[in-house]
């Protein structure tokens, strides 16, 4: 055993007399057949109108017709191009780079399509700046096919034409120009050169033009911090890989901080390289109250209330530059961690790098002034990131000037203020006054539902356009498909009421041919998609670029306090007192973010990677302040989880029944709730899920003082906390720390497991201990996964990647708390008790007997005091394909069986449905089709309208009801790289085997490929000290690999 | 399932009759002018790409070229001569009419063909001046009996049922007025006749018997149950009527166009790929009718006019002839897929023509004899498994298997593997 330490997956497991932990262990499926509820009930039996022969005649007619109706083949019509476009081969993939830039997720990525459908999100890999997807961006080829969509313009509600629209609107534009009032252009951040130099003319054309650019999630703080240090507007940028400790302060980096996509360099620092005994690896601490990927994924996190962390930040400050600055003390415990973190952060120097979330300025700026002092080499804060510019102060102005009748008509593009605004209803209210509302919008949402004109703007694979991520890293936008609906892009519409004949294509092209390509190729860099200059651009010309000073002068003089030193900011800080009462802090899910792909069934259904929640919004609260307000969660006995309502008031304002869940590690004093659920409007009803939390968001402050009230009620979560236990096999996830990894032999971290064998102990490995006889593999190709538990940051892109590749369907809320979920892959997330690792090993060692001092009743419970932080280990767990299957010898129609390429296969048109191999799996990766799941109006999701289905995977079946699936090892993938070579006639190089996940995974954590090959990175790996599988005891030789997860201890 | 009837023996012999008459029937009008024989000659290697006697093609119909010329623009032989030979340097020159055929033509330019001498082109003008040959009026077949060769075959069958049922009838009859004679005579005793024991009686009571028979009848039928249930969802021999009568055995037969040509996609997709208008129109932007024989051939043997089938395509693609453009709005065709896979398998053409080199024929059966298409193989998973048990992999030539090839000699001993001791019986293969 690496470790002794007990995991956790839930509060119910700490509680001994639990017996639905234990029901679930010994039943998989709870689920009974309902036959009591209807055969024991004589009344509604008798009742029925159905009697036994009407019933019999159903059958008999419906058998025969059945019969019948199966003799006859039906007729398939074949419909070839007329005229096929040169690059489009039936049944071959084309690919192209393109980006996404919604306002929120901003990558470069690789577009699949087949037959013209993009169906799949791929890494752009020659990206320099944001080249991964995360599990959103994966998910947002499903949103092209939203059937949800607005399809053509509308006035009033009624469908136009764009000749009518653009009618009305170039007319209203000149009479709201012409009043003097103010003609707002109210924008999500673009961050594109293009649309800026096309916003500058539009404002030279018309008078009074103001363009507020604003962010749902607002980094506003961080922006002007930076601002007001480097005069320009932007976000530094943080190298990870170079940061040998990070010390973070409420900064969710691994999750959507500041824009998010930091966990590939991250990952590349947290696993352990260079000489053998003197490996190295990152120091990551946090400081945080809700429990984030970050905070799981650190070496040491340290709850805190958010007020406290602005002292913190500033007690940091001050030990790092030697001012001495008095503060309030802390926690004796935080106080401690925050002396070492100085001491660490000291000693790595230019090696340390600090990042904070709060939000607020002075916060912000005390960051900039530390990485600055301490010349950080991951700090890079002169190429800063582009991809939020939403500015706080002008939205807030632009509100009060709409209040006070000053402004005359506005133009809204890629952003739902009604939603998401705090006071959105009276932001509504003013919208319906107003001469001229427009909104460009790809659903009738919020804001839409309160405009006059409805722009049907089409979904960026629809859409041209470019993207400057950080200075001097250009993107390009490309369509890859046709407009599947009447719509046109802001930028398009733009060009028009400016008078411009152009197309925003052709208009890209210049802008870039002229100012940003510098001689290179255009062709090159829509290939590409990317594009990296050092030469500085500029694009606005100085007319134009003296309106936009004129705009922004307002929120200057809001920002003359910002000129003050830093360590006067430090002593503001330091002042910080503790809040009174409970503080909310509003955070983004890993699956929603700001909300804007409410409406995708494969995001709601993403469990969340800490909750492991889906279909929801929610309360977290630590377990302390939960037993003081008498809130509960617990088990029922289909394995569902229930929790407690409670009303949230923030400011007067309060939020009804919000479901509460306890979340181990969360702060005490301080409650989460996440953004982006609670939508009604432009949604289908089975995702309005949640509920809204942008009402709480004052001032765009993301922390906010809240008072909590339970209420009566029981909430029903969705949550795939409590499935699949692992039978109480513990050693699951090995750990351990750096020093022992380095100081001892891998038989002392990484044991092999022994079992008996004629009275002697030997490996689990040893041929001795196989029942089976052994195939030879060696010839050909054999596959192997690697999974490296420390670079896996639990990110989640790999289960939605895996989703997309495979045709898995979705379920819904209700079929998930049954259990039923689909996911091939799943992110196993466990709870630790930590620090006292020795102590644990000790007291579980001295335990004796069953009850008393020492007894391990009492003591195990004990041990696992619901930790108040603990750690926390992720695991990817998908079909370890194991090469002596337990669920291939128990299929009784030899429906699972394996390939000599290490896959296990699932033929689903042999399966009959009888489980036995999911009960067999002893890692209960097989998902049975309860339900029919495609064009069943039960599961009215994607795969029950046209539109939805032209996502699907041609090259994968879509399963029928009845029958078992799992992961395949994407077979269809490794299949048709093996046929490539074949045709091109030449070997296959490392790297080209992928799976679906491992392509997805950005970190490095997962690798692919064929051991065969002795020259490939996976066949080393398969050597590796670190290397172990999953139940190795159990014999099951699964060709998955897992990596021991290495903690960074040291401390200063 | 549609199928073609078969035609009867009899309207191929008339067919056969009627191209023997034709072939003297032109043998009667033609002239015995040898030019005219060189000049078809010399015609068909050198203007049929571009010019058809009848019709408007990428040039202007020639039939009475030089009389039209002579009579409508007044131009003589020696312009023609000209314009043959470098009808470039004719329009350069500004020869009024050079210049307006030029432009009429959308100012596509003629090839020169300074090789012709002018006696070449005096024996081509001479095939053009030929009057037009109309085959007499074809008579129709479908449907109407023919006299000639007296009852048809089905009458023949119903008129001898009659007879026989009439004979049987009539003996049925003599039978049962014999036996009442013979019991009105005395001569047949009846009680003494009811008495003995039929065979049928003595099969009913023979138990043994009984149960063989009804285990026998149970396995036949058992049998013939599952033969037929094995064949439900087995198409084999499906041949569907397609909306554009496409003969296979022209185009890949008589014509002998690679498969590939169309089918493209089969060497790198999963698909054949049916092949898009486009790919039909590089040949028939040129080929608006089939030869006199090819349509004789069509009407007689196959009932099929070709050259209106020919028309349906550019109706489909909206090539107007006479424009000679894309004019027209297109019309996808709609054809009946034939070959018809379950969703769950996966099958990959490349694999197997480009890889395996496997023949199209292997599985799809002589289709360049194919009038109309047919599904050839049964597509069942026994004689997918069937083949890869037979096959052997081919290694040569790809440095894929190179490797691998050597690592199984060596284990082995032997030198050729077949596709299902390389894995290709594994369900995963095909089943995902």
């Amino acid at each position: 055993m690496a470790s002794n330490k007990k995991y956790w997956k839930s509060v119910e497991e700490l509680n001994e007399n639990s017996s639905i932990v234990e029901t679930l262990r010994q039943n998989e499926f709870v689920e009974e057949i309902p036959v009591d509820e209807f055969l024991g009930n004589k009344e509604s039996l008798e009742s029925s109108s159905t009697s036994r022969r009407d019933f019999l005649k159903y059958v008999g007619f419906s058998t025969a017709a059945a019969t019948l109706a199966a003799c006859e083949g039906p007729v398939i019509k074949s419909i070839p191009y007329v005229v096929q476009p040169e690059r489009i081969i039936p049944g071959v993939a084309d690919f192209y780079a393109t980006t996404i830039a919604d306002g929120y997720d901003f990558a470069s990525i690789l577009i699949k399509t087949r037959e013209g459908r993009p169906i799949k999100v791929e890494n752009n890999k020659e990206a320099a700046v944001k080249g991964s997807a995360n599990a959103r961006v994966h998910a947002s080829v499903l949103s092209l096919y939203d059937n949800m969509r607005v399809k053509r313009p509308k006035i009033d509600g009624s469908d136009v034409s764009w000749k009518e629209f653009d009618g009305e609107v170039s007319q209203k534009l000149r009479t709201v120009s012409d009043s003097g009032k103010q003609l707002v252009l109210l924008t999500q951040t673009y961050a594109s050169p293009s649309t800026s130099k096309l916003i500058a003319e539009f404002k030279a054309k018309y008078a009074n033009v103001q363009h507020v650019v604003y962010d749902a999630i607002s980094e506003s703080t961080a922006l002007d911090a930076f601002e007001a240090k480097y005069g320009e507007r932007g976000l530094a940028d943080y190298d990870f890989s170079k940061a040998e400790v990070i010390v973070s302060i409420g900064a969710d980096f691994l999750g959507d901080w500041q824009g998010g996509g930091y966990d590939d360099g991250y990952a590349k620092g947290r696993i352990p390289t260079g000489k053998h005994g003197a490996k190295t690896m990152s120091r990551h601490i946090q400081f945080e109250s809700n429990m984030t990927l970050s905070g799981a994924n650190a070496d040491k996190r340290v709850p805190l209330s958010p007020t406290d962390q602005k002292v913190a930040l500033a007690k940091i400050y001050a030990g790092v530059t030697g001012n001495s600055i008095s503060a309030r003390n802390l926690s004796d415990k935080a106080e401690d961690a925050i002396k070492k973190a100085i001491g660490q952060i000291k000693q790595a120097g230019s090696k340390a790098v600090v990042v904070s979330g709060i939000n607020d300025v002075d916060a912000q700026s005390l960051v900039l002034a530390i990485n600055e002092a301490l010349s950080s080499e991951a700090f890079d804060k002169d190429a800063p990131k582009k991809i939020r510019e939403g500015n706080d102060a002008a939205v807030n102005k632009l509100i009060n000037d709409m209040k006070a009748d000053a402004v005359g008509g506005i133009i809204m593009a890629g952003v739902n203020p009604v939603y998401t605004l705090p006071n959105g209803k009276e932001f509504g209210e003013i919208l319906q006054k107003l001469e001229l509302a427009v909104t460009f919008t790809t659903k009738e949402d919020e804001t839409a539902q309160q405009s006059k004109y409805v722009a049907a703007a089409p979904h960026y694979l629809e859409s041209w356009g470019d993207v400057e991520m950080k200075k001097g890293y250009y993107s390009v936008m490309q369509p890859t498909i046709r407009p599947l609906f009447d719509t046109r892009q802001f930028q398009d519409a733009l060009l028009k009421w400016t008078g411009n004949e152009k197309t925003y294509y052709e208009y890209i092209k210049e802008t870039w041919q002229t100012g940003i390509l510098n001689g290179a190729s255009w062709n090159q860099a829509v290939h590409d998609g990317v594009f990296k200059t050092t030469v500085a651009v500029s694009l606005v010309d100085e007319a134009t670029a003296a309106i936009e000073e004129d705009a922004v002068s307002v929120e200057e003089t809001e920002e003359v306090e910002l000129t003050t030193s830093a360590s006067q900011q430090a002593r503001k800080l330091a002042s910080t007192s503790a809040a009174a009462g409970m503080e909310l802090v509003l955070y983004a899910k890993t699956g929603m973010g700001d909300g804007q792909q409410a409406n995708n069934p494969w995001l709601q259904e993403f469990p969340d990677p800490i909750t492991r929640a889906s279909w929801d919004n929610y309360l977290t609260i630590s377990q302390a302040d939960a037993e003081a307000k008498g809130l509960k969660n617990w088990n029922v006995a289909n394995g569902g989880l229930n929790g407690s309502y409670v009303n949230v008031t923030v400011n007067g304002k309060t939020i009804e029944n919000v479901p509460v869940i306890i979340q181990p590690g969360q702060a005490r004093g301080t409650v989460g709730l996440a953004f982006g659920y609670g939508k009604k409007a432009g949604i289908q009803e089975e995702m309005q899920t949640g509920v809204n939390a942008y009402p709480l968001y004052e001032g765009f402050n993301a922390v906010q003082d809240v008072a909590i009230e339970p209420v009566a009620g029981v909430h029903e979560f969705a949550c795939v906390q409590l499935h699949n236990t692992l039978m109480g096999r513990g050693d699951i996830v090995k750990e351990t720390t750096l020093e022992i990894f380095n100081t001892k032999d891998h038989h002392v971290w990484n044991p092999m497991p022994h079992v008996s064998k004629n009275h002697e102990m030997i490996d689990a490995t040893d041929p001795g201990a196989d029942m089976w006889g052994e195939f030879d593999r060696s010839i050909g190709h054999h596959f192997n996964l690697a999974i490296d538990l420390n670079a896996c940051t639990g990110c989640g892109a790999c289960v939605i990647a895996c989703h997309a590749e495979n045709n898995v369907p979705v379920v819904g809320k209700t079929e998930v708390r049954r259990s039923r979920d689909m996911h091939w892959l799943r992110i196993d997330r466990y709870y630790s008790s930590a620090d006292t690792f020795e102590g644990d090993v000790e007291k579980k060692e001295n335990m004796s007997g069953l009850f008393g001092e020492e007894g391990s009743l009492g003591g195990f419970l004990e041990m696992e005091n619901p930790a108040e932080n603990p750690q926390v280990a992720f695991q990817p767990v998908m079909c370890q394909h194991c090469n002596h299957a337990p669920c291939e010898t128990v299929c009784p129609v030899a429906a699972t069986s394996h390939g000599r390429q290490g896959q296990n296969h699932m033929a689903y048109n042999r399966c009959v449905g009888t489980r036995y191999c999911a009960n067999n799996c002893p890692y209960k990766v097989r998902r049975f089709n309860w339900f029919l799941y495609n064009q069943n109006d039960e599961f009215d999701y994607h795969m029950n309208n046209d539109l939805g289905r032209m996502v699907l995977n041609p090259d994968v079946v879509v399963r029928s009801r009845g029958v078992m699936e799992k992961c395949s090892m994407c077979i269809q993938k490794t299949q048709k790289t093996i046929l490539d070579a074949k045709r091109e006639g030449r070997q296959i190089k490392d790297g080209e085997f992928q799976t679906a996940c491992s392509a997805a995974c950005s970190s490095g954590a997962m690798t692919f490929g064929d051991i065969n090959d002795k020259e490939s990175k996976v066949a080393e790996l398969l050597e590796d000290d670190r290397m172990y599988h999953l139940l190795e005891h159990v014999g099951t030789k699964p060709n998955v690999q897992y990596h021991v997860k290495v903690r960074n201890t040291k401390e200063a | 399932m549609k199928k073609v009837n078969h035609r009867s023996s009899v309207s191929r012999i008339l067919g056969i009759a009627l191209v023997m008459m034709l072939a003297f029937s032109t043998s009667l009008f033609a002239q015995d002018d040898a030019a005219a024989k060189a000049g078809e000659v010399l015609f068909k290697a050198n203007c049929a790409a571009c010019h058809k006697l009848d019709a408007m093609s990428t040039g202007p119909m020639l039939r009475n070229i030089e009389a039209r010329l002579e009579e409508e623009q007044g131009l003589d032989r020696e312009w023609l001569y000209k314009w043959i030979k470098n009808s470039s340097a004719l329009i350069k020159s500004g020869d009024r009419y050079a210049v307006a055929v030029y432009e009429q033509y959308g100012k596509r330019q003629m090839t020169a063909f300074p090789q012709l001498s002018n006696e070449d082109i005096d024996n081509i003008l001479a095939y053009t001046a030929q009057e037009k040959v109309t085959p007499p009026p074809v008579p129709k077949l479908e449907g109407e009996p023919s006299t000639a060769g007296g009852f048809s075959s089905e009458m023949v069958l119903w008129a001898l049922i009659v007879l026989f049922g009439l004979l049987a009838l009539g003996l049925f009859l003599v039978n049962k007025t014999l036996r009442k004679f013979a019991i009105a005579n005395g001569t047949v005793n009846v009680e003494e006749e009811s008495k003995k024991p039929s065979v049928w009686k003595a099969f009913v009571q023979n138990q043994f018997l009984v149960i063989v028979s009804v285990i026998l009848l149970l396995l036949g039928s058992a049998y013939f149950a599952y033969g037929y249930f094995m064949q439900v969802g087995v198409d084999q021999g499906y041949q569907p009527i397609q909306p554009i009568h496409y003969s296979h055995r022209i185009h890949a037969g008589v014509n002998k166009i690679e498969c590939k040509y169309c089918h493209s996609s089969a060497r790198v997709s999963k698909h054949s790929g049916i092949p898009s208008l486009n790919v039909c129109m590089n040949c028939h932007k040129n080929i608006a009718e089939v030869a006199e024989e090819t349509q004789q051939e069509g009407l007689t043997k196959y009932g099929v006019d070709y050259n209106k089938e020919i028309q349906k395509l550019y109706t489909a693609v909206g090539w107007d002839p006479t424009a000679q453009d894309y004019v027209n709005e297109q019309k996808p065709v709609k054809w009946i897929r034939i070959h018809n896979l379950p969703d769950f398998v996966y099958f990959n053409h490349s694999q197997h023509v480009t890889v395996a080199g496997v023949e199209c024929q292997t599985c799809h059966g002589q289709i360049e004899e194919m009038e109309i298409v047919e599904q050839y193989s049964p597509l069942t998973m026994g004689w997918c498994i069937n083949c890869h048990r037979e096959t052997d992999v081919n290694f040569r030539g790809s440095a894929y298997y190179d490797k691998i090839h050597e690592q199984l000699k060596e284990k082995y001993g032997v030198e050729s593997f077949k596709a299902s001791e390389m894995g290709a019986l594994e369900c995963g293969k095909c089943h995902y």
